[in-house]
């Protein structure tokens, strides 16, 4: 810190003086908020890949009770909801969640692409940093593209398989019967896996849940995570190419 | 006692607006028991006899604890050793023949100023901004007076440790202060005397640190280049910390505002 002697001025990259009066927007305007924001929407998608997991299980329970899950989803909440209510409930959360993750996201590598100008030169070494932490922009654009390709084959049927509303085990077993969709399904899901090795260590960072007594299960719960969802997710495609569902 | 050979590639920049470029020069008989820093001055003292301008560099201390020391080299800051300042850095860490690239901290925060110098007055900045605490004058206190438990005092040494080299910056992919920072608030977080100002410093230092560096992905790169090992885990303690001062100070706010009103 002794070059305060010779302090040439050196200029703030942004000016955070002028804060917006409404709580919640200080709080998004600063990164350290950006990144709780992270990581609780990580925490909703989260739970969503695991419900999205575990409910597609059904799968394996032939078409019968797997149409009937479909259908339950949309039933889900009645009388007390209308029909598809607590599913567009859900929905809307989880495309919430979305926008925020990605807004966040952006908005954080803009800002650490400005603070850093000029590269290093003669290259850098990375020490710590595993390969999904460093991939985590690469992995999360091409499991978001992923999921849009998702929703048009499985949800709006236009993937270019046979679809059916209402059906899901014969669109999925349809969709995923072409083996090059398949390896998108099963690479997608690896990457989405990476992402969530690092995001579910990270979180616990960037909330400051950092305690002696379980910090060393945080990066165990990642682990575990990112295999059950790549176990379960990858099992899919894998079960309809090799006609353990059909 | 043996002697290396090496070639050392040094970043070479006249000024602050200079482009700057590699150089390249045979450091020739070097002892390994030298510093890196003596190294470089023999370097110096060669380029000098030539009636070349010597490298530029920051040291003082050369003991590893004033944090004025730093440079870039092989792409790790700080070199190969781990909890090891450029200063304490021996030359028996490398091997004759080696080729040495030296390049100082990029940052947009720390411009650099001649060569290996950057201006790292962005830190004092931070500090400035709620690096201290309030104290009553007068005569001393009674040592002890204050009881500490001894894992809390540890804790907050561990996070004074803190020179202020600025590696964890120059080791950052996003050029962010995070471990600094985090080493500066926690220590007096910690502490019963840093208690008064806990909310509003953990939320002016983050604040200001904003305004000149980059955010946290939780990379630890800092971690494993600091020199003093200074943990992630204050990250985690300040990100809590700003979490929180964010939701209590909001209510301070509001009942200072109704009392002005009132008054």
């Amino acid at each position: 810190m002794l070059s305060g002697t010779r302090a040439r001025g050196v200029q703030p990259l942004r000016q955070r003086r002028v804060r917006p009066r409404i709580w919640i927007l200080d709080f998004y305007g600063s990164a350290i908020g950006k990144k709780a924001v992270m990581a609780i929407t990580g925490i909703v998608l989260l739970g969503f890949v695991l419900v999205h997991m575990l409910g597609n299980l059904h799968l394996y329970e032939g078409a019968e009770k797997m149409n009937w899950y479909g259908e339950y989803l949309r039933e889900i909440g009645e009388p007390i909801l209308p029909r598809t209510g607590l599913l567009w409930i859900v929905r809307s959360v989880l495309i919430l969640a979305f926008a925020l993750h990605i807004h966040a996201a952006y908005s954080l590598t803009v800002m650490n692409r400005q603070s850093r100008k000029t590269k290093y030169q003669g290259g850098r070494d990375y020490i710590a940093a595993n390969y999904a932490a460093r991939t985590m922009r690469w992995s999360g654009v091409i499991v978001g593209l992923f999921i849009i390709y998702h929703l048009m084959d499985l949800t709006w049927g236009m993937g270019g398989a046979d679809f059916t509303k209402g059906e899901p085990y014969q669109n999925v077993v349809a969709s995923l019967s072409r083996w090059p969709i398949a390896g998108v399904y099963i690479v997608a899901n690896l990457l989405l896996g990476m992402h969530i090795y690092h995001g579910a260590w990270s979180l616990f960072q960037s909330l400051g849940w950092s305690h002696p007594r379980f910090n060393h299960w945080r990066r165990a719960f990642a682990v575990a995570f990112a295999a059950i969802i790549v176990i379960g997710n990858v099992s899919f495609p894998i079960a309809v190419l090799t006609g353990i569902v059909e | 006692m043996s002697t290396l050979n090496l070639t050392l590639k040094v970043w070479r920049q006249a000024g602050p607006n200079d482009p700057g470029r590699f150089e390249v020069y045979e450091a020739k008989g070097i002892n390994e028991d030298m510093s890196f820093l003596e190294m470089l001055d023999v370097v110096n003292e060669r380029l000098i006899a030539e009636n070349k301008e010597p490298i530029a560099f920051d040291h003082d201390c050369r003991e590893g604890i004033c944090g004025s020391c730093g440079m870039v080299i092989n792409g790790v800051p700080h070199g190969p050793k781990k909890l090891t300042t450029t200063c304490q850095l021996h030359m028996r860490n490398f091997k004759d023949g080696d080729t040495i690239v030296v390049e100082p901290w990029r940052a947009t925060a720390f411009p650099v100023i001649k060569d290996l110098v950057v201006d790292r007055s962005a830190f004092d900045k931070i500090i400035q901004a709620g690096g201290y605490i309030t104290a009553p004058t007068g005569a001393a206190r009674d040592a002890n007076s204050i009881l500490i438990p001894k894992q809390i005092a540890d804790q907050a040494f561990d996070a004074a440790a803190c020179i202020g080299c600025g590696a964890c910056v120059a080791a950052c992919p996003n050029g962010a202060a995070q471990l600094f920072t985090a080493a500066k608030i926690s220590h007096l977080n910690l502490l019963p005397q840093g208690q008064p100002e806990r909310w509003s410093r953990t939320v002016a230092m983050v604040d200001t640190m904003e305004e000149y560096f980059g955010s946290c992905t939780n990379y630890a790169e800092c971690e494993a280049v600091c020199p003093k090992g200074i943990s992630i885990e204050f990250i985690a303690k300040m990100n809590r910390d700003y979490l929180k001062a964010k939701f209590k100070d909001r209510r301070a706010v509001v009942k200072v505002d109704t009392t002005e009103a009132a008054g």
